[in-house]
């Protein structure tokens, strides 16, 4: 690993088909810059992404990746990282599939506390299939499949990973690239699972939740009192449906990731040439 | 006499039932006896009835048979269940002063021993012990030496201490004693007596066997779901698989479960995932994946009776076309069903071999009566010396550089002359490179170009023409090589069939049997068809899916054999069935 990586090193010479102007670009560089400033380079990075707009990333991005199917790029990732504990992996989708045909996922991947990132780029609706309603859009959200609005209340994630045992839960907001790439890479630096719901607005298919709308209604907790380490505090700010925030909500400093708390350490990549050296006690407990 | 003796034990869900026939049986293996040994389970915890049957003999036995010698009943249902299966002498060991058996009829020409089990493991220091009083006795009953129970206790029972050791053998010496006394006349008269040997056998089930050859193949990463018949994969696997530097992990579904053991494999460790029917259902959507990214990796399914959630604890072999074909599109595979409870073993050292040589998914096809079948082999039959790793195309830094295109770019996917592209595993400088599910160029990186689309299309399909020369797919054979007749069959139904040919007698038809572990790529029986005059597919399900594939191959029919109650084959069964066909 080389010290002089920049995070340009991370870029691939694929142009992004994503629209002019979608949130998605400044996620992305956020995360190239995060893995950057964290010692990180292409060959030890495995990038695991879903199926929608976020899962392009893997193209866009250049290291060791794989592009799955729809919501269980998480799980990916949590093989990766036991196989090869080395190897720093980063999962990346969106709000579909993290928190609609991945909701499982989402919550059994908190749950484990494995070591590695999520970064979720949460436009609040479909974009790869023109516009329908996401789970994070809003009840009264008029799209092709929701006429009238989905009529539900959305999924908030921040919840979700909360109640799950979250050890580390924050938001950011692609246009803030500053701070955007600050947070990402506490989640890279987090001993755990490090949870990012960011920001990512869909230019095309969204004029609700627009840029316009972040800038004027986001509330950065660096600018507060707030304290990421007290768990009530943290549960306010997220269980209040009125404010949007960016920032680490909350931070678990005892976090005991899954390769400490299951002592799962080794590379699991080499093996002999022939059955283990005592591979033979293994027949002999059939006796 | 025969040469093979049956043993059963029966009762209701939570009797332990299971773990005293485990017990009886280990100490046959003990003695040197050979055993086979077959279960029937309901999918509950408690109630119902439930039984472990044992067969045992000198020789080798590979399957059960409709007969029963000794039976210990803890129930009424456990001698209506099995009436037809005992016979005249045969021994029922039951307790009389049980409420429910006090009205127990022992049938004509058979010898009922009431023995009090329960008041006899209190005895011996706890009622928990009365299936062991049993146990003792089924020993004095068949002149067994009492010894190897003793033996098979302190293996069962030596991590709870010396103490419970020895009470279970004063428990079994108890009802060995009783029936001394009090039935002396009927054991002498009893036609059987259990002779031991020297031999030391291995007693195992098939989803051990499967779990062994993952650690001796090298697997170091396992996630799975609960299901049944496949848990013990599991079971077998979690601490052990860790003693060796690997991992198990319980996803929180089957979708999750192959998507762990997809990015373990990507990684670059040797993974491995089981499920049953319902979750190879689910597992459909990534298996796809998994071919389409060139990923190695082990699929077992240990088939239990569908659709569905259908019969979960009884056999069928109703995956063959799921497992062949099954998902969207079109999906390159490799498909290996054992034939034996030791074949589990080494099969599944030849999936993690086939999976990376070829970079392919491979379904390594097992069942219910093999995953809970135990059965004795001699321990050379699991030679640790005879497994060969062979982790194909593995690329190291120095050799990445031959693999890069013009731009610097590691070329996962090369369209190579054998279809096998280099594998950078991550970590390995230089070699970074995406895959994808996506259809993609040698860079993996989407594309919906028309010639690179046939390319990569060609490409994959060309390891599979590969390995089809490279490796050998022989059926195995037996009976007469010259026989007009011809009996073809797949995965755990070989040794019913053998013993079904020593059953049939002189007069039967002669016979060749084929037993087919590898379901695709899979031998060309053409020739075989050609020459036979008849030609029977033996098969543990309603429509005849490998029969179907075998006539698609050979242009020729034949006549099918199948069975699909949720009872696998029985030698003795099979043995007229086949004589029927054949005449």
């Amino acid at each position: 690993m080389s010290s002089d990586v920049r995070f340009i090193d991370f870029k691939s010479d694929k142009q992004p088909t994503w629209c002019p102007g979608c949130g998605d670009f400044g996620t992305m560089n956020g995360m190239m810059k995060a893995l950057a400033n964290t010692g990180n380079d292409p060959d030890n990075t495995f990038v695991v992404a879903g199926i929608g707009c976020s899962g392009k990333i893997g193209t866009y991005m250049h290291s060791y990746a794989l592009h799955g199917v729809h919501g269980r790029a998480l799980p990916v990732g949590t093989g990766v990282k036991m196989a090869n504990p080395d190897l720093e992996v980063m999962v990346a989708g969106g709000d579909g599939d993290g928190y609609s045909i991945g909701s499982g996922h989402f919550i059994h991947a908190v749950r484990r506390n494995v070591d590695m990132s999520y970064i979720v780029m949460d436009n609040r609706i479909y974009g790869l299939t023109k516009g329908q309603a996401s789970p994070t859009s809003r009840e009264d959200f008029e799209t092709a499949t929701t006429p009238e609005g989905p009529k539900q209340p959305p999924v908030n994630p921040l919840a979700l990973a909360l109640s799950a045992g979250g050890t580390f839960i924050a938001q950011s907001f692609a246009s803030d690239a500053q701070r955007h790439a600050e947070l990402v890479q506490k989640a890279i630096e987090h001993d755990g699972f490090g949870f990012v719901n960011v920001f990512s607005p869909c230019v095309t298919f969204n004029d609700t939740d627009t840029y316009d709308y972040f800038r004027d209604n986001l509330t950065d907790l660096a600018e507060t009192d707030h304290d990421p380490n007290d768990f009530d505090e943290a549960k306010d700010r997220i269980m209040d449906a009125d404010a949007e925030y960016q920032g680490i909500l909350y931070q678990d400093e005892d976090s005991v990731p899954y390769h400490e708390s299951h002592g799962v350490t080794e590379n699991m990549t080499e093996i002999p040439d022939g059955a283990p050296e005592d591979a033979t006690d293994l027949v002999r407990e059939f006796y | 006499m025969p040469a093979d003796f049956n043993w059963a034990i029966g009762g209701e869900a939570g009797d332990g039932i299971n773990s005293t026939g485990k017990i009886f049986a280990r100490a046959l293996s003990r003695a040197g006896r050979h055993v086979f040994t077959s279960k029937d389970f309901a999918s509950r915890i408690r109630g119902g009835y439930t039984a472990y049957k044992v067969r045992t003999a000198i020789d080798p036995v590979e399957s059960t048979v409709d007969r029963l010698d000794v039976l210990i009943a803890l129930t009424q249902r456990t001698v209506d269940e099995n009436i037809d299966e005992l016979h005249e002498g045969s021994v029922i060991i039951y307790d009389g002063e049980r409420t429910s058996m006090q009205d127990l009829e022992i049938p004509d020409g058979m010898v009922g021993m009431d023995v009090p089990l329960k008041s006899l493991a209190e005895d011996a220091g706890g009622a928990i012990m009365r299936n062991i009083v049993a146990l003792g006795a089924a020993c004095e009953v068949t002149d067994f030496p009492i010894e190897h129970l003793g033996s098979s206790l302190e293996k069962r029972f030596s991590d709870k201490g010396e103490s419970i050791v020895e009470n279970n053998k004063t428990a079994a010496d108890l009802g060995a004693e009783f029936v001394r006394e009090s039935y002396e006349a009927e054991t002498t008269e009893f036609e059987y007596e259990l002779e031991t040997t020297d031999e030391n056998y291995v007693l195992i089930n098939g989803d051990e066997a499967i779990g062994m050859g993952a650690i001796a193949a090298g697997c170091r990463f396992y996630s799975g779901y609960p299901i049944t018949p496949a848990t013990d994969v599991m079971e077998y696997l979690t601490g052990r698989l860790e003693r060796y530097g690997g991992h198990v992990v319980q996803a929180e579904d089957e979708l999750s479960a192959i998507n762990m053991a997809l990015g373990a494999a990507r990684a670059g460790a040797r993974s491995m995932t089981a499920t049953s029917g319902p979750g190879i259902d689910l597992m459909a959507e990534t298996f796809g994946l998994v071919a389409q990214s060139e990923t190695p990796l082990v699929i077992c399914d240990v088939m239990r009776s569908g659709p569905s959630t259908g019969m979960p604890t009884k056999q069928e072999q109703g995956d063959l076309n799921m497992t062949l074909f099954g998902g969207h599109g079109e999906i390159p595979r490799f498909v290996i069903a054992p034939t034996t409870i030791a074949e589990c073993f080494w099969k599944t050292v030849e999936a993690f071999n086939y999976a990376e040589k070829y970079q392919t998914p491979v379904y390594l096809v097992s069942d219910l009566e093999m995953a809970v079948t135990e059965q004795t082999f001699p321990p050379e039959a699991f030679d640790m010396d005879e497994v060969d790793i062979d982790r194909g195309k593995i690329v190291d830094e120095d050799e990445v550089d031959e693999w890069l295109d013009d731009e610097g770019h590691f070329r996962a996917h090369a369209a190579t002359e054998d279809g096998v592209s280099p594998r950078a595993l991550p970590g390995t400088t230089d070699g970074a490179h995406m895959s994808t599910g996506l259809e993609h160029n040698e860079l993996g990186r989407r594309t919906e170009d028309t010639e690179i689309r046939v390319e990569q299309v060609h490409k994959r399909e060309r390891k599979v023409e590969t390995a089809k020369e490279r490796e050998d797919w022989s059926p195995r054979e037996f009976g007469n090589p010259d026989a007009d007749n011809l009996v073809v069959s797949w995965g755990s139904n070989e040794g019913t069939i053998s013993e079904a040919m020593d059953l049939m007698g002189e007069d039967a038809p002669d016979f060749r049997f084929l037993s087919v572990p590898y379901l695709f790529p899979r031998p060309d029986l053409s020739e075989a068809f050609e020459q036979a005059e008849q030609v029977v597919v033996v098969e543990c399900n309603a429509t005849g899916q490998f029969a179907d594939v075998l006539e698609h191959d050979t242009l020729e029919r034949v006549d099918r054999v199948n069975k699909y109650n949720g009872v696998g084959f029985k030698a003795d069964e099979l043995a007229a069935e086949i004589t029927e066909v054949l005449q």
